[in-house]
């Protein structure tokens, strides 16, 4: 895959060849179902429990604590929805902040739809939620907060032990949106005061369509996905036994280097940061400067509009993503850019770079070579004028 | 993010007629602030038809193909044709663009307007 420079890992990353080997006996030969009481089904069953061992450990909860999804936009719904109808009868009120994942913006917005009350909080300039602002929010209605563990566009590493402090201290459940965050940074929910936290397995080398959320004993919780028995109630389908054990295989793989490898990717991270802010006038780092997620850069090149950057960067081979396209015909840029403050023709001008496991230096120095060209092309035929160009000349 | 057919990415990559015209013969700006598309044209007439069309377009992918095509479809064409070039038959000659960007970023045709409009004015001819 290196004939081309990938560096949008935040948006999935390549299965692992570990992983695929520990999930390659799953699809016909070991193929059983784990509700059958046959053979098949045992030896099914025992790979689906060993599993969830596994993910447990990795997050320092209790194996009956992980129920297994098809991702983290069901285990946000899951827990989002689940834990809102279970709490119906106390109130209605929930506290997210603005610059959530869809998964969990979304559901929110069903849940006000629905007749509950939604306070969604501001954040910093860096993308920092305030464990203070959440304390105020807090009224007798409140039944769920949810702060997301680490932002996927800018990075931003949230307060959430603080947060979650608060939220015990006042017996509310707290969420955390953690996809980012899981085999890449230390996840421990004991640590980290979280009653719930949502996990997918394709943004750590694991396949897509799996992933896992973690529920405290003795949080309340409606199940959203109903029919069958599965997960004791609480997600009903049969599981998804080869994604199951790759999710396991990923997280044990993930935690092996776990420290070495997020201070390589920061250090590669650093390099195209300080080499962009350099080589190209106008561009400045979004987010916090050190509270960030080691793999990800998300850099406003002034003038140069972010879904040109992009198609003129692929052209050449390189892939990144942009938050800030007006893609869905919304004409709204970047809602974590928006809430962050930055002026919209700036959020337009954005591009998300995201590093991983098989990220090297020479691919960052090819980058660096490669975008000022593109930018320079795009200003050259902008009608707007880079201001820190003109203060400059 | 919508997915471009080849000829717009074609127009993306390879704009045609980019640039300016000092001292044009009319000039047009058009934006659209809510989505941050930007662009300017500019034309130079002689003996009543588009003698040369330039622009200079801030914008996603679509609002760059759209200046380019704008300007193919324009040169060389009379005043009243000009006129006619509409978004529509932008996009038809672009081999159609992506529903989200038909409309937010399709406004090469009503920047060509402008700047005829603005010739027209400035020569002293109804519009």
């Amino acid at each position: 895959m290196m004939d081309r420079v990938y560096l949008d890992y935040a948006s999935t990353t390549p299965v692992d060849p570990q992983v695929m080997q520990a999930m390659a006996p799953y699809f016909s030969g070991n193929f059983g179902n784990p509700s059958a009481i046959h053979g098949f089904g045992r030896e099914a069953r025992n790979e689906v429990e060993e599993a969830r061992r596994t993910v447990a450990d990795a997050i320092g909860s209790l194996p009956e604590e992980i129920i297994f999804t098809s991702g983290g936009t069901e285990s946000d719904n899951t827990a989002l929805k689940g834990v809102a109808m279970a709490h119906r009868k106390k109130g209605g009120h929930i506290i997210t902040t603005a610059i959530e994942h869809h998964a969990v913006i979304e559901s929110c917005c069903t849940l006000k739809k629905m007749g509950f009350e939604v306070t969604f909080l501001p954040v910093d300039g860096f993308g920092m939620v305030d464990p203070g602002a959440v304390k105020k929010a807090i009224t007798p209605r409140t039944v769920l907060i949810s702060v997301m563990h680490a932002n996927n566009e800018v990075g931003t590493i949230q307060p959430v032990a603080e947060i979650g402090a608060v939220a015990r201290e006042a017996g509310i459940p707290f969420h955390t949106d953690a996809v980012q965050t899981v085999g890449h940074i230390p996840v421990d929910v004991n640590d980290l005061n979280v009653d719930l936290l949502s996990c997918s397995a394709h943004k750590l080398y694991g396949p897509k369509g799996t992933g896992f959320l973690f529920i405290r004993k003795g949080t309340r919780l409606a199940p959203f996905v109903e029919g069958g028995r599965q997960e004791e109630g609480r997600r009903a389908g049969t599981e998804n036994v080869p994604g199951i054990v790759g999710l396991a295989a990923a997280l044990k793989l993930a935690a092996e280097d776990l420290a070495a490898e997020s201070g390589r990717e920061a250090g590669l991270r650093s390099r195209l940061v300080s080499g962009i802010i350099d080589e190209i006038p106008g561009s400045t780092l979004n987010g916090h400067p050190v509270k960030r997620l080691p793999g990800n850069a998300n850099i406003s090149m002034e003038s140069a509009e972010g879904e040109s950057l992009l198609l003129g960067l692929d052209s050449e081979g390189v892939c990144v993503s942009t938050g800030s396209a007006c893609s869905a015909g919304s004409g709204r840029p970047s809602h974590v850019l928006e809430a962050m403050g930055i002026p919209l023709l700036l959020a337009q001008c954005s591009l998300r770079f995201s590093l991983g496991r098989w990220t090297t230096a020479a691919e960052i120095d090819a980058v660096l070579e490669i975008l000022p060209r593109v930018v320079k092309r795009l200003r050259a035929i902008s009608p707007l004028k880079v201001a820190s160009l003109q203060e400059v000349a | 993010m919508p997915v471009y057919n080849e000829t717009v990415l074609d127009h993306f990559a390879h704009p045609r007629n980019v640039g300016e015209i000092p001292g044009a013969d009319g000039v047009g700006e058009e934006g659209n602030p809510v989505c941050g598309d930007y662009m300017t044209f500019y034309i130079s007439v002689k003996d009543g038809r588009l003698d040369r069309v330039r622009y200079k377009t801030f914008g996603c992918a679509a609002a760059i193909a759209v200046s380019s095509m704008t300007s193919v479809l324009a040169e060389g064409k009379t005043l009243d044709e000009a006129m006619q070039i509409t978004r529509e038959s932008v996009a038809e000659a672009l081999g159609g663009l992506p529903k989200a960007k038909l409309t937010c970023s399709n406004l090469g045709a009503d920047a060509l307007h402008k700047a005829v409009l603005d010739y027209r004015r400035k020569a002293g001819l109804p519009n």
